[in-house]
């Protein structure tokens, strides 16, 4: 009950923006990404999106952290 | 030559005791990409940093598994996940795929449809998801989706590297990734449009 054709690049996209893909599937998402409206505005959010999900879900570790796993290292050094 | 031996071994000593040192150094240098994911993997500070510290004093103790030039990263956080794994985590059904409309493009169109046309600008689309909405959406992501979602997307770990750290094959990931990205599109959308 695909709603539109390019359902299925889906897979191709999706390695693309992994970088995941070899130069000749690279190539052909491209050239799809070229032709087909619906598909560039797809990725264009998946972009925006997972930038967006890593600089907002990214917490900074907290103060001590640092002090607490040096003092995991072993003793004689 | 009997001279030898003692020398021999004191430097073998010495010698060993620079890599640990330089080990060590190279992990603690990880630390805050470590705990970012760490974070993002469980459900409040607390347990990340228990579980982060847990891995490094594993990781310090059994340093000489790692093979020195392969990604120092993705071997802590493979025994991140497996301490994670271990302190047996709640088992939790992984729910069936809601049939979601327009697939990937869900969440974008109906954002767009509730904003109005002029707002199919995609950035600003995205920017009006809050912190909040994204951490919880995360949180809510089934174990299995979370881990890999968590570990590509946060961690910008690459398939191969994810495939290692969880145990599972390559294909997996990608499956896994699709499906939990999809899940989080869903929840994102629940969670800003209800």
């Amino acid at each position: 009950m695909s709603h539109n054709p390019c359902d299925a690049c889906e897979e191709l996209l999706q390695g693309y923006l992994d970088r995941e893909l070899n130069d000749s599937e690279v190539a052909q998402a491209e050239s799809h990404l070229d032709d087909c409206d619906y598909c560039r505005r797809r990725y264009r959010f998946e972009v925006t999106l997972r930038q967006y999900v890593q600089t907002t879900a990214a917490e900074r570790m907290p103060a001590g952290l640092m002090e607490k796993l040096s003092q995991l290292r072993s003793p004689d050094r | 030559m009997g001279e030898d031996g003692p020398d021999i071994d004191g430097r073998r000593i010495a010698a060993e005791a620079r890599d640990r040192v330089r080990f060590e150094e190279e992990a603690l240098a990880l630390a805050d990409q470590v705990y970012r994911v760490a974070r993002r993997l469980v459900g409040t500070r607390e347990e990340a940093e228990d579980l982060v510290q847990d891995t490094y004093g594993r990781a310090f103790r059994s340093w000489r598994s790692y093979t020195p030039g392969t990604n120092l990263r993705a071997w802590l956080l493979r025994i991140l996940t497996n301490l994670n794994l271990d302190r047996g985590r709640k088992i939790q059904r992984t729910p069936d795929m809601q049939p979601i409309e327009e697939g990937d493009y869900y969440l974008a169109n109906k954002m767009a449809a509730s904003q109005g046309e002029q707002v199919l600008d995609q950035d600003h689309v995205v920017e009006k998801l809050s912190q909040d909405s994204i951490v919880t959406a995360l949180s809510s992501l089934p174990h299995d989706f979370r881990d890999t979602v968590v570990l590509v997307d946060i961690g910008e770990f690459s398939y191969a590297d994810a495939a290692q750290i969880l145990d599972i094959p390559i294909g997996t990931v990608m499956s896994r990734l699709h499906r939990g990205r999809r899940l989080l599109k869903a929840k994102l959308a629940e969670e800003t449009i209800a």
